[in-house]
């Protein structure tokens, strides 16, 4: 029986400057790219697949397969891209990560290259995270300083080349193509797929985008084998991930555990809800994955339990609301999200997320009217699936959630304001302990 | 006012870090930002100039992406997440505890064109919410109070240090780290906040890891027992062993892949 916590990415976070070079390698750092600088990199390929490791981005797409689609004929430079533009709302572990222990990734990063044969890789990290952003620059330098990048590394002949590049501010850039556009220093909208970044992607070349957690995940899969990473987890839901616990509960924080935990397990961890309160909604993988109540606490979190109960395990950004939270006032403020951050590129997104503001804002001011629920549903049913890539999906997901457990919450609105209902106060970090609560 | 030949120069030698120029183009924008406190005209016609494309180009790169300011900034960006989360935590609280306290709305700077307050967007620290950036510093678990006390301490001129990071910079400064030009601050801060090492203390405390093999992985915990680590150390070993019988390296992999 694998242990509640497996802590393997966040074991050294606590470690005296986590973030040189010198503190990862007294640790164990770098041995994996010396064990891998002497596999055929179709059989680090191999590992990666056998090991089930999925996509920690969100979407869960099998890692190891993403790179065997890069068709190792086509004479074009290979590239590598990492996902580092962490902006998903609740997301926050990609980003602790990269400050406490950046050489973890690069580790990930020269591997990966080398596995699918890239001399160029890129680190798309989001422009908002300053010292993340130092850490990252300063470890990539480290790396080249002790051999571990450019020409003929360890003198295996292997040449890697690695560019940290700062975005500038676009939640649309964590979408893979968009993100290509922004690389290539054009707006970030999303391309048409096909052709799949595999085959086409960083200046029509073929291209591995992987987000930080999937990367950074590699060097322990090559240094303890498949079967010890696919061990962890449940049957289609392989190894261990950064779980994000963040909102009404006692210690908010990160929890790395093995995919399949419950949020009883985890709240439990956190020190129970705060102030006794009771659970009343969250978010198993961020906003743009539909919301989940009280009866999911049992629930693994994990891929097919999440999609069975009809949401997503998306990045384990675990955002939890109990009683005196409006679910109004959080669909509202998560679709006015939604609305600044669509690109503009398709009508459905564009126009309907400004739709959808419209009418949830009616029902936070108490003015919504009955039909206006039905409404709302109907819009969602012209956005999922119409628009041109995930955003738009993703912003139907609270809403329809919403009305689906909390429709009498949407009726009240067609007459009291969300902030009689649910007085913002009661909900704030410094709010009382004890006023009406049910302990 | 035209751009300065040394910040022509770097614009040039970022443009240089990509297989192909335009690639540059996002920390160029960041650079002309430090170098002219906003996305000027000039800057544009520059960056236009650099990577051959026309000025109209650059300027819908330049409209596209919230962290380029058309207006003067001032010395301290402040930023309040109004997020659902941080919302609900008390950020709408913080945010218009700043708008009375500083007399500006949204994306406007004080007079004394040391602060401009704006609010952003999710910046992926929600288990420290509410969450205030600052130059893009995170200020983690403000209220109305210590938000206000940030303020006035940047506009009095003291030192403010991010509580998990640096002493702040300004503006300005901070875009050229972004443009990909280090300061020398990296050390500063601590590797994680407590947050971040939550779960790994209970872990330690109740002394949970991930199964055998994992104590020996590149992130193994300072604490772990010595023999599980040699126990992996051996299993890399016969691993490694194997792969060489099977794929000998005395060419490298990737020769072997391109003579197939």
């Amino acid at each position: 029986m694998t242990d509640t916590l497996t802590p393997v990415l966040t074991a050294n976070w606590g470690a005296e400057r986590s973030w040189t070079r010198e503190s990862y390698e007294e640790h164990g750092g770098y041995q994996a790219l010396r064990t891998a600088l002497t596999m055929a990199p179709d059989d680090i390929i191999a590992t990666v697949k056998d090991s089930g490791l999925r996509g920690r981005g969100g979407a869960g797409f099998p890692t190891g397969m993403k790179w065997s689609f890069i068709p190792q004929v086509n004479p074009k430079p290979k590239y590598l891209v990492v996902n580092a533009d962490e902006s998903e709302p609740g997301t926050c572990k990609d980003i602790p990560l990269m400050m406490a222990s950046p050489h973890t990734l690069v580790e990930g990063v020269i591997i990966s290259s080398f596995a699918i044969r890239a001399n160029k890789a890129f680190i798309y990290i989001r422009g908002e995270v300053l010292h993340v952003i130092r850490r990252v620059q300063a470890a990539v330098a480290e790396a080249y300083a002790a051999g571990h990048l450019g020409k003929d590394i360890h003198g295996s002949g292997y040449d890697l080349d690695v560019v940290v590049h700062a975005g500038a501010g676009a939640y649309i850039c964590g979408e893979e193509t968009a993100l290509l556009e922004g690389l290539e220093g054009r707006r970030g909208q999303p391309r048409l797929r096909p052709p799949f970044p595999a085959v086409a992607g960083l200046y029509a070349s073929p291209t591995v985008i992987n987000n930080v957690e999937s990367i950074a995940s590699v060097p322990s899969i090559i240094a303890n084998g498949a079967s010890w990473f696919a061990g962890m987890g449940t049957e289609k839901s392989n190894g261990f991930g950064i779980f994000s616990l963040s909102g009404h509960v006692t210690n908010p924080g990160q929890f790395e555990a093995p995919l399949g935990i419950t949020l009883r397990q985890l709240i439990d961890l956190a020190g129970g809800m705060r102030h006794g309160r009771e659970l009343k909604f969250w978010t198993p993988g961020g906003s743009s994955t539909p919301l989940l109540t009280a009866e999911h606490l049992d629930t693994p979190l994990d891929f097919e339990a999440m999609g069975e109960a009809g949401t997503m395990l998306g990045t384990r950004a675990i955002q939890i609301f109990d009683e005196t939270t409006s679910v109004v006032r959080c669909v509202l403020r998560w679709t006015e999200f939604y609305k600044h951050e669509s690109c503009g590129k398709c009508t459905p997104c564009r126009e309907g997320t400004w739709w959808l503001v419209q009418t949830l804002a009616a029902f936070e001011r108490g003015e919504g009217r009955v039909e206006d629920i039905d409404l709302l549903v109907d819009q969602c049913d012209n956005i999922l699936g119409r628009s041109f890539c995930a955003l738009g999906d993703g912003a139907t997901s609270p809403i329809t959630s919403a009305v689906k457990y909390f429709r009498d919450e949407f009726e009240a609105g067609t007459h009291t304001p969300a902030s009689e209902l649910f007085p913002p106060a009661a909900s704030t970090a410094w709010a009382a302990p004890t006023v009406g609560a049910s302990a | 006012m035209s751009i300065d030949q040394k910040t022509y120069d770097e614009l040039t030698e970022i443009a240089g870090r990509y297989p192909e120029k335009r690639s540059g183009l996002l920390p160029m924008l960041h650079l002309v930002q430090a170098s002219e406190g906003r996305v000027t005209a000039e800057g544009i016609e520059a960056c236009a100039e650099i990577l051959e494309i026309s000025a109209a180009e650059v300027s819908g790169v330049a409209t596209f992406y919230t962290m380029y300011k058309r207006r003067p900034v001032g010395d301290y960006h402040v930023g309040v997440c109004t997020n659902t989360l941080c919302a609900v935590m008390g950020g709408d609280e913080i945010f218009s505890r700043l708008k009375e306290h500083l007399d500006v709305g949204n994306d406007e700077t004080t007079e004394d064109g040391r602060i401009t307050l704006e609010h952003v967007e999710c910046n992926a620290a929600c288990d420290y919410a509410p969450v205030m950036m600052v130059n893009w510093e995170f200020m983690d678990n403000q209220t109305p109070d210590s938000a206000v006390q940030v303020v006035d301490d940047l506009r009095a001129g003291k030192e403010v240090r991010s509580t998990r990071g640096p002493r702040l910079c300004t503006w300005r400064e901070a875009e050229r780290v972004l443009a990909g030009f280090p300061d020398g601050r990296v050390d500063e801060g601590p590797g994680a906040g407590p947050a971040s090492l939550l779960g790994l203390g209970i872990a330690q405390e109740k002394g949970w890891s991930a199964p055998a093999g994992a104590d020996g992985s590149p992130a193994a915990v300072p604490a772990s027992g010595a023999d599980a680590a040699a126990a992996t150390d051996a299993s890399v070993e016969a691993e490694a062993a194997a792969v060489e019988e099977e794929a000998p390296t005395s060419t490298t992999a990737a020769e072997k892949k391109d003579a197939q």
